[in-house]
């Protein structure tokens, strides 16, 4: 039953796809994906007087839902997600009207039918001042249309310990390598996107694997990523997806060189714990507002998804989390925005273009290769599973 | 005549259900029978009928059906297998390190310790099921790294902790259930009437003879009773691992790594541990330990 709906699945969704020629700077090209029709906002209402968010800690904060409150009279109401698993659980749930989704929760819910096609003429801050980068990127746009008002992003970089290491690592091998001079000190992220950061190596090291995309991986290219993955489990330390357990496993000792966020670096608070982006590139969560397909208060929505895109509020949003903001203003506002867009690379196109949005792998395969079929977030999932045996 | 009268006026409820046996079996079980049935068997029922249902490969989202992918998955797949056999083996590790240790400190406390130092242990051994059960595995967790309090202490000695593995698991899945195994244990040895210890004595046994010969017999039901805490509860735990276990796989953390992308499959995989509590309890049965509890 269930190889049959996935067999299904694939037959819609390459039935669906229309080859595309104009692939984005990314290297993934534009590719058609099967989604529900749900039909977006034509035009501004009344307001409904409340908004139901569920949003990664921090990024609601009464220092400016009051203003909005204030403004609107929509009353907001926040829900604090750990994970973007979690996220995509509690959207469906129906209960909420917005979300502050993942590149990897965002296309799910997209394809899922639970999130609506966003009309931007109603958002006039979704304007040119919103980072290159974040925009029409395949996780929140599909078929051409946005589904996602971009929030912020960040990259996963390489943390280290200068004590130990002596100076920043060039490469991930630190971290995949048996021969890492730090085996049995090194952390890594603890869910199946982390597979992405295999990925995004071999593509570096074993171009003839031919990954173009760490998202579109067919199933010898998997088979390869989990090797690897499988390989750095005999000489990790520990996973985490616990910040917290991060942070003192880094300041405990414990852990010399791994994945790490730029605000975990932060709050580490210690002048040895740095970090770096290795020549290889790495992954990065770029963050979202996504309108739940069956809200009760979409004007609501549309309003809170304008109002943090101005650039005091998204910047403030974002030196809140600990992030780059999309609206890049926000930068050039006062030598303090200026300071933390610099510490997050918010500016810095290079950077970001050297980092790979989280993505929902799915079945279509986000790199435009047609002859093959990809292997779904489900499949990495249950690979995952193996790496840790 | 008037005798009956008066009491029917006084108590009528009583006297209703003095002639009516069933209402009065009914009363008495309805809270608690609404209890087990509509929460606890109830929500433990549609979790396990999730696990014969399918999940869409992408969205996630449940359909009910029927088939048996999801334990073909669990029986095939080595990582599960693994997982399981470890999570058994820390288990059973946990149980018998909570035997061992509260065997003795039972024996202590009900037979030696003055009444003082006796409430001074019995508060002792609680204290911890005072705390979070989190903050306690957190503390676990700061006392075992690197630069934590263990390896601070040890370092005069040149002993190194062995960093997060199963051995700081088992040892900290110890820490959370002790006060499960030590309390019946030392409540069981303080039951022991002290004829016995004398006649024991008078037989000519020593100490260790009498703890063996006779304690032990003894107390087999509370070192039951204990363990299906101390067993069962480590089987189900994944926080303990997750925190203190490195990189320690086990059955619950698999579990919550599925529970929102696979339902299914964390609903066929939790059959796993409910089927050795019920193994367990069945070995237990054959005993007779749960008779004599």
């Amino acid at each position: 039953m269930k190889r049959k709906n996935q067999a299904l699945f694939g037959v819609l969704a390459v039935a669906a796809m229309v080859i595309s020629s104009c692939g984005s700077d990314d290297g993934s090209a534009d590719v058609e994906i099967s989604v529900p029709d749900i039909p977006m906002h034509e035009a501004m209402g009344d307001f409904e007087g409340e908004l139901n968010i569920v949003n990664w800690s921090g990024f609601v904060e009464p220092a400016w839902t009051d203003k909005f409150t204030a403004d609107t009279g929509c009353k907001v109401n926040p829900r604090v997600a750990g994970t973007s698993d979690e996220m995509v659980t509690l959207m469906r749930t129906g209960q909420y009207d917005i979300v502050s989704a993942s590149g990897d929760a965002a296309l799910r819910l997209i394809v899922g039918g639970d999130v609506q096609p966003l009309n931007i003429k109603l958002i006039p801050n979704f304007s040119d001042d919103i980072a290159a980068g974040m925009k029409g990127n395949v996780y929140d746009t599909v078929n051409g249309k946005p589904y996602g008002v971009p929030i912020g992003r960040g990259a996963n970089l390489l943390q280290y310990n200068d004590t130990i290491t002596n100076g920043a690592p060039k490469s991930w091998d630190v971290v995949w390598e048996t021969d890492s001079p730090y085996a049995g000190k090194i952390t890594a992220y603890d869910a199946p996107i982390y597979i992405a950061d295999a990925a995004v190596y071999l593509m570096y090291h074993e171009p003839d694997l031919g990954i173009k995309n760490p998202y579109a991986l067919d199933e010898a290219q998997l088979a390869a990523a989990i090797a690897l993955l499988k390989q750095q489990n005999t000489i990790i330390g520990e996973y985490w997806s616990d910040p917290v357990a991060q942070i003192t496993s880094f300041v405990g000792g414990n852990t010399v060189v791994g994945t790490s966020w730029e605000i975990l670096r932060k709050f580490a608070a210690k002048d040895n714990l740095k970090t770096t982006l290795p020549v290889e590139g790495s992954t990065g969560w770029f963050d979202s507002w996504l309108v739940s397909a069956t809200t009760k208060n979409v004007n609501c929505a549309y309003a809170w998804m304008d109002y943090t895109s101005q650039p005091e509020v998204n910047g403030a949003i974002a030196v809140n989390f600990g992030m780059a903001p999309a609206n890049v203003a926000f930068c050039g506002s006062s030598a303090d925005a200026q300071a933390h867009c610099d510490t997050f690379f918010a500016e810095d196109e290079e950077f970001f273009e050297r980092v790979w949005p989280w993505t929902t792998p799915i079945e279509t395969c986000v790199d435009g290769r047609t002859e093959v079929k990809c292997t779904s977030f489900q499949d990495w999932t249950n690979a995952w599973a193996t790496v840790k045996g | 005549m008037s005798d009956t009268s008066m009491s029917r006026q006084r108590r009528p409820i009583s006297s209703y259900l003095l002639r009516r046996p069933k209402v009065r079996l009914l009363g008495l079980l309805a809270l608690p029978m609404t209890w087990i049935v509509g929460v606890y068997i109830l929500s433990l029922f549609l979790l396990l009928v999730t696990a014969f249902w399918n999940v869409d490969p992408f969205t996630s989202l449940v359909s009910p059906a029927f088939n048996l992918e999801n334990f073909r998955l669990i029986f095939t797949n080595s990582a599960y297998i693994a997982t399981s056999i470890r999570t058994l083996f820390i288990a059973l590790a946990v149980t018998t390190v909570c035997v061992v240790f509260a065997v003795p400190l039972g024996i202590f406390m009900a037979k030696i310790a003055s009444p003082r130092l006796r409430n001074a242990l019995a508060v002792a051994i609680t204290l911890p099921l005072w705390a979070g059960y989190l903050v306690k595995v957190i503390a676990m967790r700061l006392v075992f790294t690197e630069e934590g309090f263990f390896n601070w202490l040890m370092a005069p000695l040149g002993i190194r902790g062995p960093g997060f593995s199963i051995p700081i698991v088992i040892l900290t899945l110890t820490y959370l259930w002790f006060p499960y195994m030590a309390l019946p244990v030392y409540t069981a040895i303080r039951q022991i009437p002290p004829i016995l210890f004398d006649a024991s004595s008078d037989m000519g046994a020593k100490g260790f003879v009498t703890v063996y010969r006779v304690v032990l017999p003894l107390i087999v039901p509370a070192i039951i009773a204990g363990s299906v805490f101390t067993f069962s509860l480590s089987l189900g735990d994944y926080l303990a691992a997750r925190f203190t276990g490195g990189s320690t796989q086990m059955i619950g953390s698999i579990i919550a790594a599925n529970i929102n992308l696979n339902p299914p499959v964390a609903a066929a995989y939790s059959m796993v541990p409910i089927t050795f509590v019920v193994i367990y309890l069945m070995v237990a049965r054959r005993t007779g330990s749960l008779e004599r509890m």
